[in-house]
């Protein structure tokens, strides 16, 4: 009995950790033939580069503008993660503390337009945007990440601001803080955990995120890593060693940002999910 | 503690507080919400400076269009599989990895979750050229007919590259929320039930499974609304093709719209659209609740 127990176990090991391989295998294909030429790739996609040379990865650096790409991406995600933080939970701390009627006509509907998906407003979004000349501009496309990410995260807010107590808000306020004052010496730093959670479910969301860029960035300086990508694809659709360093170099960056905070990601995807 | 006690001490507070929020909501969401409807009733093509109403017009081309049905039931299609196979594959993967049973627990969750961090478009190019070059080479190598021939190519076949693709990249993400659930499970009730003699499959039928609903109406609910919307991965892996044999219903809307240039259309399809998955995912949840336990 022990050892078939010991047998299913280790059975067990095995069958996960070659599901493992199996899934990662995609990354692994796209690594060894960033480093090849296309003659390589088309004649064995599994060998390892005759030398392993770098010149795949300067090339795509260079010809996807792959900096002015990555600082775009950098200042959206970061502008539009941050912003959505600190309003979110300012307006998710007024509905909480005050029974307005306004208050409870708001947070109905933001909870409720959580429901509509992009698509059935990106057309009348690019109209109404486009007719005041307002598209083609990375401070437009952090507005309208306010816009699709302030009700989520009101709403995240909502849930744990309730269980905060009063006491100590009530006793700063008899010592003379204003209502803002409160808020940002003394409850925004309890929500800490949650603003994690958050900033790192939205850095998921826009860091990746490419219909609304796509609609909303049109000239090519402006646009985010996901958007130079695939249009280099299109540009270089045959170059396949070009393509796996572009996709290399696209992913790499996101790598090592998990690397450094997985427990976070993985905490935060969890508490995310249980909330909503 | 409400401390603001006049009309204008309140508003004050609001416009600090909740104004900025307030407008982005307003001005993002609910005015194109409202405008889009109104656009439905035009017959607009976005350049024109006058256009007339037609009423109901639109919804009637688009009920009468076969290829949005065509495309419609696609993606039906493509929810169906999606959905039972990735809530599958992660509530195992979830229940494997639940309870230190094996060696690098921590190890094989953080690695599941690796596509989840990196957008559709990247993923359905990686794809393109997995299925395009490795497993063509795989087939031909190995004489296997099956694989010999890109799947990309083949109208039959393009619609499971896209299954396999969303299983691949959200069965991590689903694993995850099972993990919480799992470990809410009180520990006690699995060992009563082991001391009373329940072999470990009618345990995980009797106990978990049943206690896990909660988690299984996040997650369905969550491929749901994901799998009518994909867009990116399909862009990205197979553009429609071949001969539109992989247009899902997000594509179409927007070909429609922006390519076709017939903005009313369009979003006369996008609106029936929101309107369908929601009924679609508020019956799921109402359906799911009904199974609910408590422990």
């Amino acid at each position: 009995m022990r050892t078939l127990q010991r047998t299913l176990k280790i059975l067990k090991s095995i069958s996960l950790y070659a599901l493992l391989v199996i899934y990662l295998s995609p990354f692994f294909f796209v690594l060894i033939n960033s480093f090849k030429s296309r003659r390589e790739i088309i004649s064995n996609p599994f060998n390892f580069p005759d030398v392993w040379s770098l010149n795949n990865f300067i090339n795509a650096f260079q010809r996807m503008n792959f900096a002015s790409a990555f600082f775009n991406s950098l200042v959206i995600t970061i502008f539009s993660v941050v912003i959505i933080a600190v309003l979110s939970s300012m307006t998710a701390y007024l509905f909480v503390r005050t029974d307005w009627r306004i208050n409870k006509i708001m947070f109905f509907a933001m909870v409720a337009a959580m429901l509509i998906p992009f698509q059935a407003i990106m057309i009348p979004l690019v109209q109404i945007y486009g007719g005041l000349n307002l598209l083609n501009s990375r401070w437009s496309l952090i507005y309208m990440y306010l816009g699709f990410g302030s009700s989520f995260a009101v709403f995240l807010y909502h849930g744990f601001i309730k269980s905060i107590p009063l006491e100590l808000e009530e006793a700063a306020m008899i010592d003379g803080c204003s209502r803002l004052q409160v808020f940002f010496k003394i409850v925004f730093p309890l929500l800490k955990s949650t603003t994690l959670t958050l900033i790192i479910l939205n850095v998921l969301w826009i860091w990746n995120d490419f219909l609304l860029p796509s609609l909303v960035l049109i000239s090519p300086v402006n646009r985010t890593l996901p958007l130079t990508t695939f249009y280099f694809h299109g540009t270089y659709t045959s170059d396949y060693g070009l393509l796996m360093a572009a996709l290399m170099l696209t992913i790499l960056p996101v790598i090592i940002f998990y690397a450094l905070t997985q427990k976070h990601i993985i905490k935060g995807v969890m508490e995310g999910a249980i909330k909503a | 503690m409400a401390t603001e006690k006049r009309f204008s001490d309140k508003l004050k507070t609001y416009l600090l507080f909740a104004g900025p929020t307030t407008l982005v909501f307003l001005t993002v969401i609910i005015l194109p919400f409202l405008f889009g409807i109104y656009l439905t009733l035009t017959n607009w093509d976005g350049i024109a400076k006058t256009y007339t109403f037609v009423r109901l017009d639109n919804y009637l081309t688009v009920f009468k269009d076969p290829v949005f049905w065509n495309s419609f039931l696609l993606t039906v299609r493509y929810v169906l599989y999606t959905v039972v196979i990735v809530n599958t594959l992660g509530f195992i993967l979830a229940y494997a990895l639940t309870g230190n049973s094996v060696r690098g627990q921590n190890l094989l969750r953080t690695g599941f979750f690796i596509p989840n961090l990196i957008g559709g478009i990247i993923l359905g190019l990686v794809w393109k050229f997995i299925f395009s070059t490795v497993l063509v080479f795989i087939g031909r190598s190995l004489e296997i007919g099956a694989l010999s021939y890109s799947w990309l190519a083949n109208p039959n076949k393009v619609l499971w590259t896209l299954i396999i693709v969303s299983v691949w990249q959200y069965s991590g993400y689903m694993m995850i929320i099972f993990i919480a659930g799992l470990s809410n499970i009180p520990r006690d009730l699995i060992e009563a039930a082991t001391i009373d003699g329940a072999s470990g499959f009618h345990r995980l039928r009797s106990i978990v499974l049943p206690l896990m609903v909660p988690s299984f109406i996040v997650t369905v609910f969550l491929t749901i609304q994901r799998g009518f919307m994909v867009y990116d991965v399909n862009l990205a892996l197979t553009d429609g093709g071949p001969f539109k044999s992989s247009e899902l219903i997000s594509m179409h809307v927007y070909k429609k719209a922006f390519l076709a240039q017939q903005y009313g259309v369009g979003q006369s399809q996008a609106f029936l659209l929101f309107v369908l998955v929601a009924a679609i995912s508020l019956t799921q949840v109402y359906f799911t609740k009904k199974l609910e336990v408590e422990a």
